[in-house]
């Protein structure tokens, strides 16, 4: 793995302010995360709903400014045409993110138009038909609208419409968690073999543990606008360090019955509102191991064994 | 008395949709006991929520078709029953839990109201009874502070204390029939877990049967005792939850199981399976799954197989012409 990292965001924070007449307070979306993402390498995010996964996501490819941190592609900040280029996006809900009155040559050939990246209508079309080729789809029917594919094949158009400007990092924003539970590895397995064919990088949300493991090398788990655990993907769901990745993991159904009388650890009562984070640790008030410690300190980022984890009763190994 | 909770036999569900008819659900068997929770598994669109609400009678209004051979709850029979003593049916002998807890339930009443509605329709409680029962139920169904808690709103809770709060209105009057319709699917894993935990409690504790609308594998194979697994409206698989999951006897149960991830055994390669699920406006004419299958043969595409007992299992049945070669092959 190369030394520099293809992109980086440097203790990014973000914060929503509730409108004018919002009683509400500010939702403290993401709360200091630095990561580091590798060439072609898949760096997993996982958490739970709230816990500013996909603000982060938006960050990363500039949608979203950070309040404060920088994202850097290269050593490069946002927004430099060539960096936005380089750094694309797949989004959750293909039909929401796919203008419906676009056909499926417009959609994917807007990028190719906006970075100048072929010139004329027939080398654009000749590119679109290579790219829809590229993501499984028949270059025939790029005349089609949206509403006119089934939700894996619109996914397919979103994924076609990210490599148009041929990309070296593409962030995924839960690809496959609108899309029924056959159609979920055709995404999946596409999207590992891009990878393994275009050497792009790739950062992959989601809220599913098993999907994450599955096309990860590195994974990150997120509570309440914090990485708690980073690091391989073997040592994280092998050897989790934090007990919310613990716990995570713990009550994450299991499609085989003969696993039911597993051991499992329950949490108690639902993740707290990021509009306002409990003091110290986040996850003290649901944690069987917390401290007073806890409630006031909170717990930075540090190295166990491979991998690193922000929490003062790490599980070491032995 | 007979331990059978509900018997549905052939049940049929059509639309109808400018003009042409929809079959969303084909002949369908159901058969849950006293006490058991049977998972009705199935992507979108193969008919498992239609299912659900047919059996409510919730699907009764103009552009919908429901008929069935025998529809019966205990010793009701629910086709010859009037539209008046089905609904007094509904909350009492049987009852539904939604999706979306925010949605079901009434943004401008109290919890309190909610639940003490309940009592006093359906068993002609007084205010101050209701308001005590209602109280109890909170408790059961882990709300801290119930007496506090009470008069707050719906969108005071969590979603996952809302499930909860959807939980106790369905078991408040000791139903024998609960029909759950994806009632985690909106939560967290974490909350997930604690609102399988508490159903499988309540099972446990009241006896009830329960009818589990899921499209997680995961979940099924959690807490269900029986697994029936839907596709292109119809039953193509069923029996006891160890031998389905372990044994699957149907080409399209297999193909889930290799199509997911398993977080134990991470594999390098997810089997996907090719294409999509059928609309139910062009189904094909013999095996639903046939266009996706990797065993399909000419009789499959033309003859539809018919849903069979297998032997030795218990009581697990399959609708597939090659099952026996599949199961051969192990």
């Amino acid at each position: 793995m190369s030394a520099e990292p293809v992109l980086r965001a440097v203790n990014l924070h973000k914060t929503y302010r509730g409108g004018l007449l919002s009683k509400a307070g500010a939702v403290r979306a993401v709360s200091g995360v630095s990561l580091e993402l590798h060439a072609g390498e898949t760096l997993g995010i996982v958490g739970e709903s709230g816990c500013g996964k996909s603000t982060l996501a938006r960050m990363l490819v500039g949608l979203e400014k950070p309040d404060s941190g920088e994202v850097t592609f290269r050593g490069r900040p946002f927004p430099a045409r060539d960096v936005r280029r380089s750094v694309q996006m797949v989004f959750q809900d293909p039909l929401t993110s796919l203008n419906p009155r676009m056909t499926v040559q417009d959609l994917v050939s807007e990028p190719l138009q906006v970075h100048r990246l072929a010139n004329g209508a027939p080398a654009r079309r000749a590119r679109v038909g290579e790219l829809l080729d590229l993501v499984g789809l028949d270059p025939d029917r790029m005349n089609r609208f949206p509403h006119e594919f089934s939700g894996g094949q619109r996914q397919r158009i979103g994924i076609a419409r990210a490599l148009a400007t041929e990309p070296d990092v593409i962030v995924c924003d839960e690809p496959v968690s609108a899309l029924d539970m056959s159609v979920q590895a055709q995404v999946v397995n596409l999207l590992a073999e891009l990878q393994r064919t275009l050497g792009v990088a790739l950062v992959f949300i989601a809220h599913d543990l098993a999907v994450v493991r599955h096309v990860s090398h590195r994974v990150g788990v997120m509570y309440l606008g914090r990485v708690a655990e980073i690091g391989p993907a073997t040592k994280v769901y092998g050897t989790p360090a934090h007990p919310y990745t613990s716990a995570l993991l713990s009550a994450a159904p299991v499609p085989r019955p003969s696993l039911r009388g597993r051991k499992r650890i329950m949490l108690g009562g639902d993740p707290p509102s990021p509009v306002a984070p409990p003091p110290g640790c986040r996850f003290h008030t649901r944690c069987w191991k917390a401290t007073a410690e806890c409630s006031t300190q909170e717990p930075a980022l540090e190295p166990v064994d491979d991998h690193f984890a922000a929490c003062h009763h790490a599980t070491r190994p032995a | 008395m007979s331990d059978t909770v509900l018997e549905v036999r052939d049940l049929q569900v059509t639309f109808t949709a400018s003009g042409r008819l929809l079959p969303a659900v084909r002949g369908v068997d159901l058969v849950i006991e006293r006490g058991q929770t049977l998972a009705l598994l199935g992507e979108s669109g193969s008919g498992k929520s239609v299912t659900a609400k047919a059996i409510m009678g919730l699907l009764d209004h103009p552009g919908v078709q429901v008929g069935s051979r025998v529809a019966r709850l205990g010793e009701h029979d629910l086709l010859t029953m009037s539209a008046e003593r089905r609904r007094a049916l509904r909350g009492n002998d049987m009852t539904m839990v939604f999706q979306d807890a925010l949605s079901a339930l009434n943004p401008v009443l109290s919890i309190g109201d909610q639940l003490g509605e309940l009592f006093r329709i359906h068993v002609g409680a007084t205010r101050a009874e209701a308001r005590a029962r209602s109280i109890e139920m909170l408790e059961l169904v882990g709300i801290p502070a119930p007496g506090k808690r009470i008069d707050d709103y719906p969108h005071q809770f969590s979603g996952g204390m809302r499930q909860r709060i959807l939980i106790a209105m369905a078991v408040a009057l000791e139903p024998d029939l609960i029909i759950a319709d994806e009632p985690t699917t909106a939560l967290d894993v974490t909350v997930q877990a604690q609102i399988l935990e508490l159903i499988e409690r309540l099972r446990r504790e009241l006896g009830t049967a329960v009818l589990l609308i899921t499209h997680d594998l995961g979940v099924a194979a959690e807490v269900s005792d029986r697994v029936a697994v839907m596709y292109a409206g119809r039953i193509v698989e069923t029996g006891d939850v160890y031998e389905l999951f372990e044994r699957p006897a149907h080409p399209y149960t297999r193909a889930l199981l290799g199509a997911i991830p398993d977080l134990e055994r991470p594999a390098s390669e997810l089997r996907a399976i090719p294409g999509q699920p059928p609309s139910p406006s062009s189904l094909p004419a013999g095996c639903a799954f046939a266009p996706r299958c990797d065993r399909v043969t000419a009789l499959c595409t033309g003859t539809r197989p018919e849903l069979t007992l297998l032997d030795g299992g218990s009581d697990r049945a399959v609708a597939c012409h090659h099952t026996k070669e599949l199961l051969d092959v192990g």
